[in-house]
């Protein structure tokens, strides 16, 4: 049987400036500082701690680049490791005897095995099973260099695209939102020769205002193996890359942005809890709530936010949401229809006219922010002219809100009165003739 | 109360519970049978009793052709032997509430049942009683359930109860059948069609009221862990129907806002329905009629000591305000002075929730452990229930890696519901895993309903049943785990080691394509065979 092949990526600069007070270490320049203040790297041992959890049998090989960036972390969880980059030619020193020989007999005469890999394209995420990618084309990216400070963004990306080119089931990385959003700037160059990569992010950063990292190191490890194992039917969701929108820091507010989305493997902290998966209750909701959703809106035109949910909500009623936009749908009978994707504030304004308008919104990222990161077409102008508080839906299962752990939805809509406004408690759309009042708060 | 001159319990590190000797538990190792299913033991011919040929002087007359089988049913071929082992091998293989300190799974309220109650089950007075009996010949009977429903609306202060709901869950659905009765007779059923409950009510209060036809909100906790009066105030209306809710929660934290919740209610038109699951910490205490409630419901297995339903039939019992008693199930028990009867005629009755009289042996049983206590014996058993519940809160709450989350520092009145997340993260060892570590000695617990919404969640309800002794082993057993937890993470994360069964794919419970309840689909999906 071939053995799983985990992708590891490590930025080890990532989390340097959180102790030293530098916030994120976005830069070489930030990343000396952090160094000279007296930081010490912890990416590489969060990395280790997440794969000790893959030492299961069949143990996995850890596909990764040198020295800091991989495989000094890989060595350490005591798995089988093998080094990639343009003087290995994808077979290099670091390849263990046990991985050379297990390669051998992977190797059939014609090219290697090529096991199943679980691929999703944003569209649909419950596709079937395709062939991953093959390690056809090896064109080498730079070698990373391995002293911590010297990494950069770029060396992400490289490290990235000679992973994937080298065939990999599962990318893990280890950093904080930079991180995320350079591996989603690889795949997104990657994505044109072949299927998307299953993702999943070690948090390490100092800023993780992302979705696609695990809730620890170590649930990050039990989280790939269950994908690994292929145990219990995990499939993959759209988890939002989300980092600081410096822009709107400079102007002296905290906000954050929406970049993309990254498949990463859908373990809901139920199932966590017992380290094997299965989406059937988040399957459930999502249909639930497009159901009520339906009843609420009837016939008409709906504007919708970006999110997993909203997303999930979309496809039950037959539409395909666009990946990280705001869209425009239009309600009849229990179905929707896409009419506008990815539509700019002016647009949404034009749409509206002078309303009403549904708006349907869920809170982003597990942040509990439901307007003001990620969704700032939905600008107060729109809200306003939808109709405010009475036009607005929220959407998000029970156990979705309920993580939130009594932490009420936020809102920056950048309008204090308007938050005013929208601040109490707000019905959320929890499953078919369920809802939750649930604080919101400017 | 709190001795001022005790060093506070302060917090007890890894290092601590490393240093701490081991406490005597006992060397538990279950039997493991290795034990075939019942279709598969046995053989062609074997019987466990011959049944003779009847007389040639007998007329045996003749079955009608319609009525028998084309070919014979596939039932096991056992002797009486093989019949008793199994099934005394597969009870060894169980951690049953008889046999273990079962004081782990909360919200179930696993008090003992007495065993001198089964004697007026299984005399002939009530085991041989068939349902379609003439009522004359069935007035002892009538009689312990008249009186048991007396009994009942006195610990709750209602004016009048029916047992015929099938057990909590099914008594649930009987009062939100009833409120929707109400309100169509009113004219108000189109209007009022929204039902409140909070998120640590049990679910069975959502899934009713959905069921019936209702809307339902949810209220979350508040920052003190009190569901969020605020919430309430937001959530009723015209459209208010009614407010389902359980308290204590099945965190253990009793709401001392519940007056108000059911004034804030009633002044929007609604009714107020008290889930009575968790009435043992409350017996002789309270009431719900007490806090101004319209109608409420007791599960007769848990507070009244009868076996539970996945042990036995479960009994639910509901019991509302004379204003609401026109909707009661059918029948009742009703006196016409001289003699008992059921009464089928009741026009409003939301009807019969089961056929005949619900079980009547746990009804037996129930009566008899309240008749057996007393007022003053319920009271003590509630008092020595949340006694023993605070007790084990104590000692539980000093073990490394737990925490008790809501109402921080807060007594808790008959369960609690814990947390294991410090020790998941400085372990790596969920929940659920120390549960299955705990059957290595001997018992067990239940971690929560899903969604988890306290992670890594535990629930504990000791009940008046267990000693002091029982308690600390209980304790002890947890303390064992988590230092096991922190020294040698694998042994947990891995069990069980010494109990029968090991580790279940609960996956497979999402996975209806798995489910094999006969042999048929056993043989189907398991063994791969045609059909």
């Amino acid at each position: 049987m071939t053995r799983p092949r985990v992708g590891l990526v490590v930025n080890p600069v990532a989390g340097l400036g959180g102790r030293v007070g530098l916030g994120g270490t976005d830069g070489p320049e930030r990343a000396l500082r952090a160094l000279e203040l007296g930081a010490r790297p912890l990416a590489g041992a969060r990395a280790t701690e997440a794969l000790r959890a893959l030492r299961s049998t069949p143990g996995p090989v850890v596909v990764t680049v040198p020295g800091t960036m991989g495989a000094d972390a890989a060595r350490a969880a005591g798995l089988a490791v093998e080094v990639v980059g343009p003087g290995a030619r994808g077979v290099s020193a670091d390849v263990t005897p046990e991985v050379e020989a297990r390669r051998a007999a992977d190797r059939p005469v014609t090219g290697r095995a090529v096991p199943t890999l679980r691929t999703t394209t944003p569209a649909d995420q419950d596709a079937p099973a395709a062939p991953r990618t093959t390690p056809t084309d090896r064109d080498a990216p730079a070698v990373p260099r391995t002293t911590p400070a010297d990494t950069t963004a770029a060396d992400t990306t490289a490290a990235v695209q000679a992973l994937v080119a080298a065939g990999i089931d599962l990318l893990l990385f280890a950093g904080g939102d930079g991180t995320a959003r350079d591996v989603l700037g690889a795949l997104r160059a990657r994505h044109a020769l072949g299927p998307r990569c299953p993702v999943l992010g070690i948090p390490t950063g100092v800023k993780m205002h992302s979705a696609v990292f695990a809730v620890g190191p170590r649930a990050a490890g039990e989280v790939a193996a269950a994908w690994l194992g292929g145990r219990g039917g995990v499939r993959l969701r759209d988890a939002e890359v989300m980092d600081r929108d410096e822009s709107a820091l400079r102007a002296g507010r905290v906000a954050s942005r929406l970049f993309g989305w990254l498949s990463v493997p859908d373990v809901p902290a139920r199932i966590q809890q017992r380290k094997t998966g299965s989406t059937a209750a988040t399957a459930e909701a999502s249909g639930g709530i497009a159901a009520e959703l339906a009843d609420r809106v009837g016939e008409g035109p709906l504007v919708l936010g970006p999110g997993s949910t909203t997303r999930a909500v979309a496809r039950a009623l037959g539409a395909d949401a666009s990946l990280a936009g705001v869209d425009v749908l239009a309600l009849r009978a229990g179905r929707a229809e896409t009419v506008a994707r990815d539509v700019t504030e002016a647009e949404l304004l034009a749409r509206i006219g002078p309303g009403p308008c549904w708006i349907a919104l869920s809170p982003i990222g597990g942040q509990g922010f439901l307007l003001g990161r990620g969704n700032q077409q939905i600008s107060p102008r729109v809200l306003r002219a939808a109709g405010g508080r009475a036009r607005l839906l929220v959407l998000c299962p029970e156990h979705k809100l309920a993580a939130l752990g009594g932490r009420p939805l936020l809102l920056d809509t950048g309008d204090a009165a308007l938050d005013a406004e929208l601040t109490g408690y707000l019905p959320v759309l929890t499953g078919h003739r369920r809802v939750s009042l649930y604080p919101a708060t400017g | 109360m709190t001795d001022h001159h005790a060093p506070a319990p302060g917090p007890v590190t890894a290092q601590d519970a490393r240093i701490a000797p081991k406490p005597p538990l006992r060397r538990f190792r279950q039997a493991s049978w290795d034990e075939k299913l019942v279709f598969e033991l046995g053989g062609p011919g074997e019987r466990g009793v011959l049944v003779p040929a009847p007389d040639p002087s007998i007329e045996v007359p003749e079955i009608p052709a319609a009525l028998r089988r084309t070919a014979p049913p596939a039932l096991p071929e056992l002797s009486q032997q093989q019949v008793l082992r199994h099934y005394l091998r597969l009870s060894q293989e169980n951690l049953g509430a008889d046999l273990n300190i079962d004081v782990g799974q909360g919200t179930c309220t696993m008090k003992y049942s007495p065993k001198v109650n089964d004697r007026f089950v299984r005399d002939p007075r009530v085991a041989a009683l068939h349902p379609l009996q003439d009522e004359d010949t069935v007035q002892g009977v009538l009689r312990v359930l008249h009186e048991l429903e007396r009994l009942l609306a006195e610990i709750s202060g209602m004016d009048r109860v029916s047992l015929q709901p099938a057990a909590g869950s099914a008594a649930i659905y009987a009062n939100v059948s009833m409120i929707r009765a109400y309100f169509a007779d009113r004219g108000e059923l189109e209007q009022r069609d929204e039902v409140i409950t909070t998120l640590f009510s049990h679910p069975s209060n959502a899934a009713c009221a959905k069921t019936a036809g209702f809307k339902v909100i949810t209220l979350h906790p508040d920052a003190d862990g009190y569901p969020d009066i605020g919430a309430l105030k937001a959530a009723v209306g015209p459209r208010t129907a009614a407010l389902l809710i359980t308290n204590p929660e099945d965190t253990g934290i009793y709401n001392p806002r519940i007056e108000e919740f059911v004034r804030i209610v009633h002044a929007a038109g609604g009714l107020c329905a008290y889930d009575q699951a968790n009435a043992n910490g409350i017996l002789g205490i309270t009431r719900a009629r007490d806090a101004g409630f319209d109608l409420c419901h007791f599960n007769l297995h848990k507070t009244f000591s009868t076996p539970h339903a996945c042990g036995g039939p479960a009994a639910g019992a509901c019991a509302v305000t004379e204003e609401l008693a026109p909707y009661l199930p059918h029948p009742t028990v009703e006196s016409d002075g001289e003699r008992l009867f059921l009464d089928h005629d009741r026009p409003r009755s939301v009807g019969k929730m089961r056929p005949f009289h619900g079980v009547v042996p746990n009804l037996v049983r129930a009566y008899a452990w309240i008749r057996s206590l007393g007022a003053e014996g319920l009271r003590a058993a509630a008092e020595t229930a949340v006694l023993n519940n605070n007790y084990l809160l104590h000692k539980v709450r000093r073990i490394p890696g737990v925490s008790v989350p809501y109402a921080e520092g807060r007594p808790r009145v008959e369960q609690v519901r814990y947390s294991w997340q410090k020790l998941y993260e400085d372990t790596g060892v969920h929940s659920e895993d120390i549960g299955l570590r705990a059957a290595d000695f001997g018992t067990h617990y239940w971690t929560s309903h899903h969604p988890y919404v306290v992670p890594e969640p535990m629930t504990l309800e000791p009940t008046e049943s267990y000693s002091r002794a029982d308690l600390d082993e209980y304790a002890a057993i947890l303390a064992e785990v988590a230092r096991e937890a922190y020294e040698d993470p694998e042994t947990v994360r891995t069990a069980p080691h010494r109990s029968t069964v090991h580790r279940v794919r609960p996956e497979a419970l999402d996975d209806p394509g798995t489910w094999a309840v006969s042999w048929r689909a056993y043989r189907r999906k398991i063994l791969g065979e045609s059909p």
